[in-house]
């Protein structure tokens, strides 16, 4: 991107971030009268806190390998389109679970604990990136003592597969750790980074959104409404645009 | 030790869409109202504005606009001889939080109850007999009357300028309408939303097996629209960003796009965010309540004295401060003795997906409301004889958004992951669409709130503990409105369809709706309710509660419309005869 041009977007929400995040220790219990004028100020657009950096955060070498390989099962790349890996999902989770989502820190985390019955949802102890970390390790440990001495990014990919599914089922033991619990867990983390907003680190160049037809954060189709059985052709757009508007001209 | 503040005239606990009522109706009868709001301030133009809203992670994903479970959340369990365990991350219902509530992140489907409803129990046994009604099922009227309520069905649709087609003005029969809607005084006040193809597709398909379909009632608006407040709304984009999301566009009827404007203009209105009331507080009669106790982010606890208490806080939430203050007896089950927690209901909402093949559906060009509707198994519309269960639901051809994490129609046999899986998620996106129920649910004896005893919040208080499941009623009409859904997807002409029931048990996990009722319920004796049909405590005469809390039970419609309606009945009873008589509005 020529850094002298910046988008309509790129610059509302990168300067909306910036001053969100600096504002956070402000934050206070706040008495609002009636009659005392706007209640909004300057800079406090509640911006999204995008993935600034293409570093990896949180996953270990071994424990990206895992993530890589699996993923790439759940979604492939193929004549359709990129997979999960082309599309930075790995990335994507990396730093998911780097920050808050990672830690759960949203969720009522106290105990006691049971697993409890199907209908009771999620009862693991663990935060998402504990659950990860641990679910990883084990999975490795389970795949190396069965398949010969092999990780589970060594496999080919049908035995893959297999244990995916094994995942899904509960049919492997993972020291503790509830396998269909992490199985919805990285399906659902991965459907994420497939399709949300690239501003998050995936769904690359809207290569997601693209496959599907889905024309992203656009907020006005009156002119499609009554357009019945048309396509859509407008190319997608993101929060930050698309890269085209940063191009000159 | 809580540092005790001057008393105020009103006091309203918690400031989402019946806080707002409430507080510009109260305001208006000359009164000091002070809210209390446990999240942040929210506006338009700073929290969800068209240049980042449309962000499904953020917001549909990760909760942004919702309640925080490490906040306040409950424990659940189907049944009473399970441990009800946290409701440890949100799924199946969504509440909100912070100024504007739960309607800031609605869909906007804006409906009125049946006549049928509020005289539920009275119908029924006239309609079938006694034996209609099993033991089980704690069925009863409202206390209130659909005639009584019209006028303030009215008001709200024309506070959030609602989107429609009368099917029924001063007994008129109103071609194009619901035909089986209530008598209403007068038509909505701006005309129904133009259709996208699949709405269409389901109108055309209802229509020719002899069913009546009509326009969806909507709370995006069709057109530019300035309600009686002198606030304006502008016409509705289609972003497909409406439920679980805050509208940038200022399309969709809220507390921040219909009453704040005004509201936040009025020097006897005042509001204190990020603080939450932890208790009402009562005098040693315990027939007065004196205020509240709050606590703000910093942990400081305050004394709010008022004359007047308000409860508008999520239905859930107004139960729970009841029983943790102390406020009224709670539901036993195994004796039937007490009436807080009692008659708590949710919604049953199956589906079938119809697979179109070759029709371009363009499912992201869609708004919350965008849908065609048939009524015809709703209520009591139609004849139960034999049926062995009461009500219905009405059935929807929605059609409200693509949004790509979320929307996903696989057909029959697809696997849940990989290649295949792929390849039948891209091939079905565009071309796919569902027939769905919003299915009502009658209160059974087994289904209730109470307080949990293991489970304990961030003040130290129990959790409320839910008791829920589907009981024989909900399933058996879902099987009689499948067939149903069933015939209308198949005169859609489809390449395939996909059944999709709920149940049998009730599961916490998948979203659903954000449709709870009940708890502490309005009706004509003590004996049999909460709140009086004026929403009055029976036991407290200066306190109020407000909300789905009141409904006896949960018809086939969603409730944001009866909520509304309610709150203005009850704040007009507060104007006109409360503040007159500062006593018990009906006598026992």
């Amino acid at each position: 991107m020529n850094p002298n041009v910046l988008s309509r977007r790129r610059f509302l929400t990168a300067g909306a971030t910036v001053t969100a995040s600096a504002t956070i220790g402000a934050a206070s219990a706040r008495e609002l009268k009636g009659g005392d004028g706007d209640r909004w100020l300057p800079h406090q657009a509640d911006a999204p806190n995008p993935l600034e950096s293409p570093d990896y955060k949180f996953f270990t070498t071994d424990e990206l390998a895992f993530v890589e390989a699996a993923t790439e099962r759940l979604i492939p790349q193929d004549a359709l389109g990129p997979g999960a890996h082309a599309c930075g999902v790995p990335l994507f989770i990396d730093h998911q679970l780097a920050g808050a989502y990672g830690r759960g820190g949203s969720w009522y985390m106290q105990g006691p604990w049971d697993k409890g019955e199907d209908t009771q949802g999620y009862q693991s102890r663990m935060t998402p990136s504990a659950l990860y970390r641990a679910a990883i390790a084990a999975i490795d440990q389970h795949v190396v003592a069965s398949q010969g001495g092999k990780r589970f990014a060594e496999l080919a990919p049908e035995a893959q597969d297999a244990l995916l599914s094994d995942l899904e089922e509960g049919k492997v033991d993972l020291r503790g750790v509830d396998a269909k619990t992490f199985f919805k867990m990285l399906w659902l983390n991965t459907k994420e980074g497939m399709f949300s907003d690239p501003i998050y680190g995936g769904n690359k160049e809207m290569a997601g959104w693209k496959m599907l037809g889905f024309p992203g954060a656009r907020y006005n189709y009156l002119d499609w409404v009554d357009r019945h059985g048309e396509r859509y052709d407008q190319p997608p757009v993101g929060i930050r645009g698309r890269p085209a508007w940063d191009s000159q001209g | 030790m809580s540092q005790k503040l001057p008393s105020v005239d009103v006091l309203l606990v918690g400031f989402g869409w019946t806080g707002a009522i409430m507080a510009q109706e109260l305001t208006e009868a000359g009164l000091d109202v002070l809210a209390i709001e446990r999240g942040s301030w929210r506006e338009t133009s700073t929290d969800f504005a068209p240049t980042f809203i449309q962000d499904e992670l953020r917001y549909r994903y990760h909760g942004h606009l919702f309640e925080q479970t490490a906040q306040e959340t409950l424990t659940f369990r189907n049944t009473s001889d399970q441990k009800a365990l946290p409701m440890r991350r949100l799924g199946s219902f969504l509440p909100g939080t912070g100024v504007g509530g739960s309607i800031l992140h609605w869909n906007g489907q804006a409906w009125r109850f049946l006549p049928y409803d509020f005289e539920i129990r009275s119908q029924t046994i006239a309609r079938y007999g006694q034996g209609m009604v099993p033991q089980d099922m704690t069925l009863q009227d409202w206390g209130v009357t659909y005639d009584e309520l019209e006028p303030y069905y009215t008001r709200w649709e024309e506070l959030c300028g609602i989107a429609g087609q009368a099917g029924n003005v001063k007994g008129q029969k109103q071609s194009g309408g619901n035909p089986f809607e209530g008598r209403r005084s007068k038509p909505y006040p701006t005309p129904p939303m133009k259709q996208t193809y699949g709405p269409t597709l389901f109108a055309e398909a209802a229509g020719s097996i002899g069913l009546h379909p009509f326009p969806c009632p909507s709370a995006n608006m069709s057109q530019a629209y300035t309600n009686p407040l002198g606030v304006s709304l502008a016409p509705c984009t289609y972003c497909g960003f409406c439920e679980k999301f805050g509208c940038g566009n200022y399309s969709k009827a809220s507390a921040q796009t219909t009453i704040l404007p005004v509201l936040m203009q009025k020097k006897n209105f005042a509001l204190r965010t990020e603080s939450e009331v932890t208790a009402i507080n009562v005098d040693s009669s315990r027939k007065r309540a004196t205020g509240v106790t709050y606590v703000d982010m910093h942990g400081n606890e305050f004394e709010q004295p008022a004359d007047l208490v308000v409860v508008c806080a999520y239905i859930t939430h107004n139960v729970h401060l009841l029983m943790t203050s102390g406020i009224g007896t709670t539901y036993d089950p195994s004796t039937g003795q007490g009436t807080l927690g009692k008659n708590y209901c949710y919604q049953i909402t199956p589906s079938v997906n119809v697979f179109l093949g070759d029709k371009i559906l363009n499912p992201f060009v869609g708004a919350g409301a965008s849908g065609m509707i048939v009524d015809d198994w709703n209520g009591d519309n139609f004849d139960h004889g034999g049926l062995g269960f009461i009500h219905g639901g009405y059935i929807a051809g929605y059609v409200t958004t693509g949004r790509p994490i979320e929307t996903e129609f696989l057909p029959e046999g697809t696997p849940k992951w990989g290649a295949k899986w792929k390849k039948a998620f891209i091939e079905n996106y565009l071309t796919s669409m569902s027939v769905s129920l919003m299915g009502a649910v009658m209160p059974n004896a087994a289904n209730h709130l109470d307080l949990d005893p293991s489970y304990r919040d961030v003040y130290g208080r129990p959790l409320m503990r839910m008791t829920y499941d589907f009981k024989q009623n909900e399933l058996k009409m879902q099987d009689f409105t499948m067939a149903k859904m069933v015939d209308i997807a198949k005169a859609m002409k489809p390449r395939e369809i996909k059944k999709s029931p709920r149940g049998p048990h009730y599961d916490i996990e998948p979203y659903q709706s954000t449709h709870n009722t009940g708890g502490a319920i309005m009706g004509a004796t003590p004996q049999q309710s909460v709140v009086n049909r004026y929403l009055q405590h029976w036991d407290v005469p200066n306190l109020f509660v407000v909300g789905a809390s009141a409904f006896p039970h949960n018809s086939g419609y969603n409730p944001t419309g009866t909520v509304s309606a309610l709150a203005l009945w009850a704040a007009d009873a507060i104007r006109n005869q409360y503040l007159k008589r500062p006593a018990p509005l009906v006598q026992t």
